[in-house]
């Protein structure tokens, strides 16, 4: 089992890195890009048989208390 | 002889690779990163700093900037460029070099003076140095450790390309006199055709007495002596 | 959309919220007329805070020194001082706090720190050449508190590193009096010339005002939240306030380009948006010129859809600058910032009126006399009592305090005191040597920076022209070297603010002195708790009146600064905290002097008594000893005398000056024992490679004292330095002319630090001292768990 954890700046927050990235994208001519918000992206593998909705409740915790800093950023979790 | 150095948006060693130069007596003008180098370059320096915050990943975007068009023409023609730190990171991502440069093993910052080892003295980067005694070049950077497969590997100790790796002040390379993790202890590097190299430590620091080591001009000396047996080879 | 549908009603309460007392705001109702709107209001919030109108230690800042021949600007008149160093060159430079952004995230909370204190300095006209920092946390047994300091660590490096400014000196101190509540201190200085000299003013009524770098979000508004009632669930993310993030790539453009700017001559003023952004810049740069300001909140770009006129006024956003232009000359400002890529808007225009003018969605919304917001703010004559835990302190002495039995485990334990340990886990996550121009790194006493021409910013053609005539043919520029240190020990301010705050100010002119410098001014912070409380209100009184007279003894001018008040954790306030950062200056380049000793045979002389018998302590009140040996934080502290300081320190720079010195290192915290061990290993040739040199020294002539007070105590105004053996003699006799005690001490040499008073001897190996001291905070930090 594995479980996915995609943190991204909250959209509130100014995100430097994203709006660089966008400019640099705009001067190669994509025009279309109005917006690039840079995050990261955690894949953590799972013992077999782990209960889904326990590793889900834990997860959260870890993402909320360590893997993100809920001051400045966002985190989605999947399971799969 | 007339060096080029190379202006992105948060350069900040531009300044210090011209002052350098300048002061063993050579000509250094700065080339912003929208224009083309100009016409007489004998040599193009792409200094160390953070283009463009380092963002995305550190050279990443500098890479797409008009002016290395401009170097990858000068460098075909076996025009000298020598790219230091983040210029070391910049000609990885722009594939004058092979390899890359990842974050510090230690995930930290380290700005200390390193001792480095010369490996090839056949380059023009290199042939001055003094093979008696390692070099005390200062290094500065988060994302210094060299990384590249297996096969790169092989390939640039075959070709002689590896020109300084980080050893201890007896010249031992040693897993403790290693800052960042980098393979082989790799400082830095050339490619086949030995006219463009890149290192992570920062030889334009280490010019002047007064600042603590004078090592860092054996390798401008190097490019001067170069310099001196051949006209300019890639000037556009 | 009409804003005023959602703006709350005015209300005692939300007066209250915004930090008014019902005073300020009748004279707010008073200098308006009527009554103020809520954008008004937060306008008055901010701008009558502590932070912007140091309403309660006005009347003390006003005791500091601020004149000298070298003052070119000087305090409280623009953003920083600045300072004359000769041919026609000069500094500015500054100190300010990031204290409680530091606590809630403290990685951005100290980028923001430094970013700010940069853009001090550039919007004087300068280039930014060195920064500095004054760090305090609690203990760092507790996670939090690494994670705290590991953060703030971080945040510094992450933006001088990218901005590409050496970080060149600092210092951080652990206590539990921090815990909770650290304290990120960022000093910035930069060098320009005379003619350079920017200012903050509205000047010229019709001229153009510009804003430029990047959009305005909800940045840093998370005090003012509290006002946003009827906000619908969904909006509520967005509406609010968000944690400043610093982006250090924008800041080197910016900075770039308004030096550029400047040197086309098109700018009439300019001014940082720092603290309550376009509110303080608007109203401090019509205030200081006498004239008015109008400015369209529509044409200010912004990040996030529907703001308020209140939001875009009181936003935080970093980075940002307002630009006054002569009129005519707008299309080169445009193509300086096109070619830096930076956003900018033209976002008004300077006025005769006298009043800051705000317009919003075709609305007026603001209307309020510049002049009188910025000069009329409130002034508190706070009440001062002296503190009941002083007496205790007074009388403590030290008869149940056992004189040290193992030296030598003293010694090793103070070594690896996290205050005292080495601060090389910090600072080689610095570049502090970018700019090619750091002469003496991190680790001796004061950092040395050489001032090159390529510090300078920009030249105007004119300018240009003018210093060339003035240069005669093949003339070098004339390089300076200056020196800077910051300093304060928190703890003896603590146990006696008037005597803590003259060893702050003295600390750092002996760091100057034994580094070959002469003080040319100070920037000062006082991090300090609740000045509502009398007995700490007497805390900040005394520790001013201590930094003002020692200012005033080591002709050091107070060229600006910061408060930083409320500093306090559950616990309690934290310890008075007085940052002082003093730069001086170096005549030549061989007059640069480090700590450590230099070659095998020299002579070793104390410079100062040993112990001052005078003190009943003997040096060890409030001492490192008592803290790490006795658990006790208690005594009162060395007695610092300023006169006896002076001549020290003037003797010190003249012996410097003939060439008799080849090294000096400053006694501080852990005394004469650790301040030799300094002397021996803290030369750092490369890494892994430390260069030892031991010492022989022999106390044994002061029979009458403890060893511990020999050893460890910290009786002020001492130095240790050494000469060729040839010297000594000399170098004895001429201080004792001058007024200085001297004694010959002992000799340089061997790989050992052998030390001897008259009832103890104890010897150690230099490398493990070292290891003691390099090693300490790197095995803190690396610490699991709890």
């Amino acid at each position: 089992m594995k479980a996915k954890i995609i943190i991204t700046p909250k959209k509130a927050v100014l995100d430097p890195q994203g709006k660089t990235v966008q400019n640099a994208l705009a001067h190669m001519g994509y025009t279309a890009v109005t917006g690039v918000h840079i995050g990261k992206y955690v894949e953590i593998d799972l013992a077999p048989g782990t209960d889904c909705a326990a590793a889900e409740a834990a997860l959260s915790e870890a993402g909320r208390k360590f893997l993100s800093n809920p001051v400045i950023e966002d985190f989605k979790l999947e399971l799969e | 002889m007339n060096f080029s150095v190379l202006q992105f948006p948060a350069s900040n060693c531009d300044q210090d690779a011209v002052h350098a130069i300048r002061r063993l007596g050579h000509q250094a003008r700065m080339v912003w990163h929208k224009d083309n180098l100009p016409p007489g370059t004998d040599a193009v320096i792409v200094p160390g700093g953070f283009s463009y915050g380092d963002y995305l990943r550190c050279g990443a975007i500098a890479r797409f900037s008009p002016v290395m068009q401009s170097v990858r023409q000068f460098a075909d023609k076996g025009g000298w460029v020598l790219g230091i730190c983040n210029g070391f990171q910049v000609l990885t991502e722009a594939g004058l070099l092979p390899g890359a440069l990842v974050r510090n093993r230690d995930l930290q910052f380290h700005c200390e003076q390193v001792h480095l080892k010369t490996a090839a003295a056949d380059t023009p980067f290199t042939r001055r140095i003094p093979a008696d005694r390692p070099l005390r070049i200062p290094i500065a950077h988060g994302e210094g450790c060299y990384y590249a497969d297996e096969a790169t590997l092989a390939e640039l100790r075959a070709n002689g390309q590896v020109l300084w790796q980080y050893c201890d002040s007896e010249g031992n390379v040693t897993d403790q006199a290693n800052p960042n993790g980098a393979l082989h202890n790799i400082a830095g590097i050339c490619n086949k055709g030995r006219n463009v190299a890149g290192l992570m430590p920062h030889p334009e620091r280490a010019c002047e007495a007064l600042l603590g080591s004078e090592d860092g001009k054996w390798i401008f000396e190097s490019l001067f002596e170069a310099g001196r047996e051949r006209p300019a080879a890639g000037t556009p | 959309m009409s804003m005023s549908m959602t703006e709350p009603a005015i209300t005692p309460d939300l007066v209250a919220k915004h930090n008014l007392t019902p005073e300020e705001y009748q004279h707010a109702v008073q200098i308006l007329g009527r009554n103020p709107t809520y954008t008004e209001l937060g306008i008055f919030s901010v701008m009558w805070s502590e932070h912007c109108s140091y309403k309660n230690t006005r009347p003390l800042l006003k005791t500091f020194p601020t004149r000298s021949p070298r003052i070119l600007v000087g305090a409280g008149e623009e953003n920083a001082g600045i300072i004359d160093i000769g041919h026609g060159l000069a500094v500015a430079f500054k100190i300010e706090s990031h204290n409680h952004p530091s606590a809630v995230e403290p990685f951005q909370g100290a980028t923001t720190g430094v970013g700010g204190i940069i853009r001090d300095i550039f919007t004087m006209g300068a280039r930014p050449v060195c920064a500095a920092n004054s760090l305090r946390f609690g203990e760092l047994s507790s996670a939090e508190v690494r994670r705290l300091f590991s953060g703030v660590v971080q945040g510094i490096a992450h933006y001088g590193n990218c901005f590409g400014i050496p970080t060149v000196a600092g210092e951080v101190y652990f206590d539990r009096s921090y815990e909770g509540n650290p304290l990120v201190n960022a000093f910035c200085l930069g060098v320009l010339r005379h003619e350079q000299i920017t200012r903050g003013a509205a000047r010229g009524v019709g001229n153009p005002v510009f804003y430029v770098g990047p959009a305005t979000g909800r940045d840093g508004l998370a005090g003012a939240a509290f006002a946003s009632q009827d906000l619908t669930e969904a909006s509520a993310e967005q509406q609010r306030g968000a944690v400043q993030v610093g982006d250090p790539f924008m800041e080197k453009l910016v900075c770039e380009a308004c030096l550029e700017l400047l040197a086309t001559g098109a700018v009439a003023g300019m001014q940082d948006m720092g603290a309550a952004g376009l509110t303080c810049s608007t109203c401090e740069m019509a205030a200081r010129a006498g004239t008015g300001i109008e400015i369209e909140l529509d044409k200010v770009p912004q990040r996030a859809p529907g703001m308020s006129s209140y939001e875009i006024m009181l936003s935080e956003s970093q980075e940002r600058m307002l630009v006054v232009v002569h009129k005519g000359r707008e299309e080169e400002v445009k193509r300086i910032f096109e070619k830096w890529d930076l956003p900018w808007a033209e976002i008004g225009v300077i006025t005769d009126t006298g009043h800051m003018v705000v317009r919003h969605g075709g609305r007026q919304v603001v209307n309020i006399p510049a002049r009188k917001i910025a000069d009329e703010s409130p002034v508190y004559h706070r009440e001062a009592v002296e503190p009941a835990y002083l007496q205790a302190v007074r009388a403590f002495r030290l008869d149940g305090v056992s004189d040290t039995v193992q030296p030598l485990e003293d010694l090793k334990r103070l070594l690896a005191w996290p205050s005292i340990a080495s601060k090389n886990w910090v600072y080689r996550q610095y570049d502090h040597q970018v700019r090619a121009g750091t002469v003496v790194l991190p680790g001796s006493d004061a950092a040395v920076i050489r001032i090159k021409e390529d510090c300078l910013p920009v030249m105007s053609a004119e300018l240009a022209a003018r210093v060339e005539s003035q240069t005669a043919p093949g003339q070098a520029f004339p390089e300076k070297y200056l020196a800077l240190t910051v300093d304060c020990n928190g703890t003896y301010v603590y146990l006696d603010p008037y005597e803590g705050g003259k060893a702050a100010v003295t600390e750092a002119c002996r760091n100057l002195a034994c580094s070959g410098a002469i003080p040319l001014g100070a920037t000062d912070n006082l991090n300090m708790a609740n000045p509502h409380k009398p007995e700490l209100f007497w805390q900040i009184r005394e520790s001013v009146r201590g930094l003002a007279d020692a200012c005033r003894a080591f002709d050091a001018p107070v060229t600006g600064g910061n408060c930083s008040l409320y500093n306090q954790n559950p616990n309690g306030p934290i310890d008075p905290t007085p940052t002082v950062a003093v730069v001086g200056l170096i005549e030549k380049p061989e007059h640069i002097t480090t700590q450590w000793f230099k070659d095998e045979g020299d002579t070793i002389i104390l410079l100062g008594e040993a112990v001052d018998l005078g003190d009943p302590l003997l040096g060890l009140g409030g001492s490192a000893w008592l803290q790490v040996m006795h658990g006790l934080k208690t005594g009162a502290p060395p007695r610092c005398d300023l006169e006896a300081a002076r001549t020290l320190h003037t003797t010190l720079v003249g012996l410097i000056q003939s060439g008799l010195i080849k090294s000096a290192h400053d006694c501080s915290e852990g005394g004469l024992a650790v301040t030799l061990a300094e002397c021996a290993m803290s030369r750092m040739e490369a890494r892994g490679t430390p260069r030892f040199m031991g010492a022989t020294v022999d106390l044994s002539g002061w029979a009458e004292t403890r060893s511990s007070a020999l050893l460890f105590g910290e009786t002020q105004s001492r130095v240790v330095a050494t000469c060729a053996a040839r010297d000594g003699s000399k170098v004895v006799e001429r201080a004792r002319l001058m007024g200085v005690p001297a004694q010959m001490i002992g000799k340089v040499g061997g790989k050992r630090l052998t030390l001897k008073t008259r009832g103890l001897e104890f010897s150690a190996s230099v490398e493990e001292l070292h290891h003691a001291w390099w090693n300490s905070l790197a095995k803190h930090m690396n610490q699991p768990g709890e």
